[in-house]
């Protein structure tokens, strides 16, 4: 009896250990909401709503100082729109190509360069940006290069692996049968696969977008170093000048930023926080409906 | 072959063109990093003490190697805990499990600078680590924490119940099940998640910053503060003063990544395989 | 000589969530013989064997209600659940050794009731394979994996594994019906000869081979027990015209 009410205590002492562990991720995100949120909010308070979203200049350095993150909300959105164009269309075009069209023998070869565009860490992307695009966009376009267009292109790069690899499991994801009905009945390997298969697969391709544009808005890195980080209020037509995101706000300034400074740049991160959370709501309810 | 429509011909040809695009920005990226890095790789870049002159990245490789394995201590029990918990024990469905679901998800999307934030407030200022390994392990381990619990989950998940069944049936409780049966089982799974997770570790940047710090020594203990390479890469790429030092820099960084990688996708075909 | 019961089961009835699986089963199983369990897929005769052991509160949602008896002990009282199953092996539909060596498989049953010492280890791998009659075959290759065996070899060591912590009961759950004619001959002799020493309870949907080693035959449909007896009584003149229907293979 002893033995076992001493194995049933190592059992229960287990199964709490394991319980304990799996309440890490609700605590987690538990410290980080009340965190933000207790020392962001106020500060947008204290700013006035209106005045924090909509105040077109940021000058914390300034008697007295101005918060207004209009203009790196839009920047946030001018660059997220640029990665949109540029690694959107490429991004499904190449996971049709995967899921559809792939010779086989060079499926392994391409599957494992997505793999490793994915894995290549911001900075490095961050620095081919600096010494590549924006020298190739000064030249080619003009201004200085550190611009809108320039983190656009480097971002529209960055999200291609998320797209490709996400909307391409959505593809095969569909059954076969569609796909074979379609040929079957006169249609050639593209039209089904665009008219067919493609529209079948869309919750996929969609939730896949969505979560590119999760990552672009969150980039921080590769941004703060190609966007040149002015924190005006841009027109559309100027995306050849630079642009400040919203976290290349907080990147760039938190480092030396006291009282009520580091709360607008808190209030910042909160803002972005929310925005990212929307997405990625947007996200989950498109991968249940799909199953992805 | 039959000829193409030409609406089909386009569309053929935009799936070529799209991952002709994709590769070649692999290769541009991969391949100006590489040729213009590696022949500036020398010896004094890894000389043990940092100075203006050498730009030594040594301390950020070992910041980063220190950074690694304490954030691994932290996320690795919890997540493989984690996952045990989720696959083995709870009730599916349960209220409980959706929300570790919903909380995981919800990690795995927040953005690292927002990660670098809240390390920043709370584990440097509010509980006083400053910059310093606590502080950003800490901040990072959180980071990797969905990452590890997902594949274990998975493989967890792909471990066959007839080998749960056949410890159970000869009276093996579910701790004794799960430790030597399933954990054995799943091991190539987890460790690829694992490695993964630490390819993400070395390529974080905005976490960092704010949370070890990005100072070019290495952490004498564990509230020291540091850099890791990618750091130091970024520290390297603002000031523009050493261009040699760093493209080999970046060129160090991409081969480690490159390396993590290729150890990753061979596990992941040793469990196919197997 | 009277029969003594291993098992007796009065008034089962088991349900997954709304659906009843089992309907009222009242039987008693021998000591020391073959009982076998046909009918059907579908009709409950693996959820049955699998309530003898518990393994049905692995299921979520399986509730289950009567008694069950086992040497006059409710297999629901006080008895632990792992000591229950210890006493009451099991060998299931697929053979499922264990990711490890030969040795290892067999040995972790003992390991899990206590037993260290090595010397005892050797001595249980080597009685158990044997009793399972496969110790010729593996003796020399004890270390290899266990997975690299053959189907019919794999099945015959999931048998010693039950046999390594000494149950007193067998359950086997269509033990040969992923394996060869050949293999399933080299099972069925098994069975017969470890009848001396333990009670057996196989599951099958193979009439011939029920005929062929089962002392007693209970028949099964739609989660009821239409009729139990001696074999060669239910094979030669059932009482029940739906046992007649099914053993002539009439349905199923």
């Amino acid at each position: 009896m002893g033995k076992r009410s001493l194995a049933f205590n190592k059992e229960l002492a287990a199964k709490i250990l394991f319980a304990l562990s799996a309440s890490a991720a609700i605590i987690a995100v538990g410290l980080i909401c009340v965190f933000l949120f207790v020392q962001g909010l106020p500060a947008i308070w204290n700013i006035g709503v209106i005045n924090f979203l909509t105040g077109t200049v940021w000058q914390p350095t300034w008697n007295p100082p101005l918060y207004g993150i209009l203009p790196m909300i839009v920047g946030s959105l001018y660059v997220m729109a640029g990665a949109i164009l540029f690694g959107v269309p490429i991004g499904i075009f190449a996971a049709v190509f995967m899921a559809k069209f792939c010779p086989r023998p060079i499926y392994k070869v391409l599957k494992l360069a997505i793999n490793l565009l994915a894995g290549i860490p911001s900075v490095v992307y961050g620095y081919f940006g600096m010494v590549i695009l924006v020298p190739f966009v000064r030249e080619n376009f003009g201004g200085n290069g550190n611009s809108i267009l320039t983190a656009s292109i480097l971002l529209g790069m960055m999200i291609l692996p998320t797209i490709i690899s996400i909307s391409e499991s959505a593809i095969r994801a569909i059954s076969s049968e569609i796909y074979e009905g379609a040929v079957a009945l006169g249609a050639s390997h593209e039209r089904a696969t665009f008219r067919v298969v493609l529209p079948a697969a869309k919750s996929g391709v969609m939730a896949s977008i969505i979560l590119g544009i999760g990552r672009a808005v969150g980039e921080t890195m590769a941004v703060r170093m190609v966007a040149g980080n002015q924190a005006i209020l841009r027109m559309p037509h100027e995306f050849l000048s630079g642009a400040r995101t919203l976290t290349a706000n907080v990147v760039l300034e938190l480092g030396d930023a006291y009282g009520d400074h580091r709360a607008a740049l808190i209030a910042t991160g909160v803002v972005l926080f929310v925005f990212i959370m929307l997405i990625n709501a947007l996200f989950s309810m498109l991968k249940k409906k799909d199953g992805v | 072959m039959m000829r193409k429509k030409p609406v089909d011909f386009i569309l053929f040809a935009l799936t070529w063109l799209s991952i002709i695009a994709t590769a070649t920005v692999l290769i541009l990226v991969v391949g100006y990093v590489l040729i213009n890095g590696v022949p500036h790789i020398r010896p004094s870049l890894f000389a043990l003490q940092f100075t203006t002159q050498n730009q030594s990245l040594f301390p950020a490789l070992m910041g980063t190697l220190m950074v690694v394995g304490l954030s691994l201590i932290l996320a690795v029990p919890l997540g493989v805990f984690s996952a045990i918990y989720l696959v083995e024990y709870a009730k599916r469905g349960s209220r409980f499990v959706k929300i570790v679901r919903l909380t995981t998800e919800t990690l795995a999307g927040i953005p690292s600078i927002v990660y670098g934030l809240f390390g920043f407030i709370f584990f440097g200022v509010f509980l006083g680590w400053g910059l310093s390994l606590m502080s950003g392990a800490f901040t990072v381990s959180i980071m990797i924490l969905p990452l590890i619990m997902r594949t274990t989950e998975e493989s967890l998940k792909s471990v066959p119940d007839t080998y749960r069944e056949g410890s159970f049936g000869i009276g093996a409780g579910r701790l004794r099940t799960v430790m030597r049966i399933v954990i054995p089982a799943a091991i190539p799974g987890i460790l690829a998640g694992i490695i993964l997770a630490i390819g993400r570790i070395i390529g974080e940047t905005a976490a960092i910053i704010f949370t070890l710090g990005n100072v070019a020594r290495m952490p004498n203990n564990l509230f020291d503060t540091g850099r890791t390479l990618s750091a130091h890469m970024y520290a390297l790429a603002n000031e523009g003063t050493h261009p040699g030092e760093a493209h080999a820099t970046a060129a160090v960084l991409l081969i480690v990544v490159i390396l993590i990688n290729a150890l990753s996708s061979r596990i992941a075909r040793l469990i196919k395989a197997s | 000589m009277a029969k003594t019961n291993k098992f007796s089961l009065k008034n089962v009835d088991l349900w997954y969530n709304n659906f009843q699986a089992l309907k009222n089963i009242n039987m008693n199983i021998p000591s020391n013989e073959i009982t076998a369990f046909i009918g059907p897929s579908g009709c409950g005769k693996s959820t049955l064997i699998k309530s003898m052991n518990r393994m049905n509160d692995l299921v979520e949602g399986c509730k289950i209600t009567g008694s069950i008896m086992l040497d006059d002990e409710s297999i629901h009282g006080h008895i632990d659940v792992n000591a229950l199953r210890k006493r009451v092996g099991m060998v299931f539909q697929k053979p499922n050794p264990f990711p490890m060596s030969i040795f290892d498989n067999i040995a972790y049953g003992p390991r899990t009731h206590g037993i260290k010492s090595k010397f005892k280890l050797n001595d249980i791998v080597e009685k158990s394979l044997r009793d399972a009659a496969i110790w010729d075959e593996l003796k020399d290759r004890l270390k290899k994996s266990a997975l690299s065996l053959s189907g019919g070899q794999q099945q015959r060591l999931c048998i010693a594994r039950a046999l390594s912590v000494q149950p007193d009961v067998l359950l086997m759950d269509e033990p040969t019906s992923a394996l060869d004619p050949i293999s399933t001959a080299k099972i069925e002799e098994l069975v017969i000869n470890l009848k001396k020493d333990y009670t057996i309870v196989i599951v099958t949907h193979n009439m011939q081979q029920a005929v062929r080693i089962s002392d007693n035959t209970g028949f099964f449909l739609l989660g009821e027990m239409i009729e139990y007896g001696d074999t060669q009584q239910i094979f030669s003149a059932p009482s029940d015209k739906r046992t007649e229907d099914y053993i002539t293979g009439r349905f199923g």
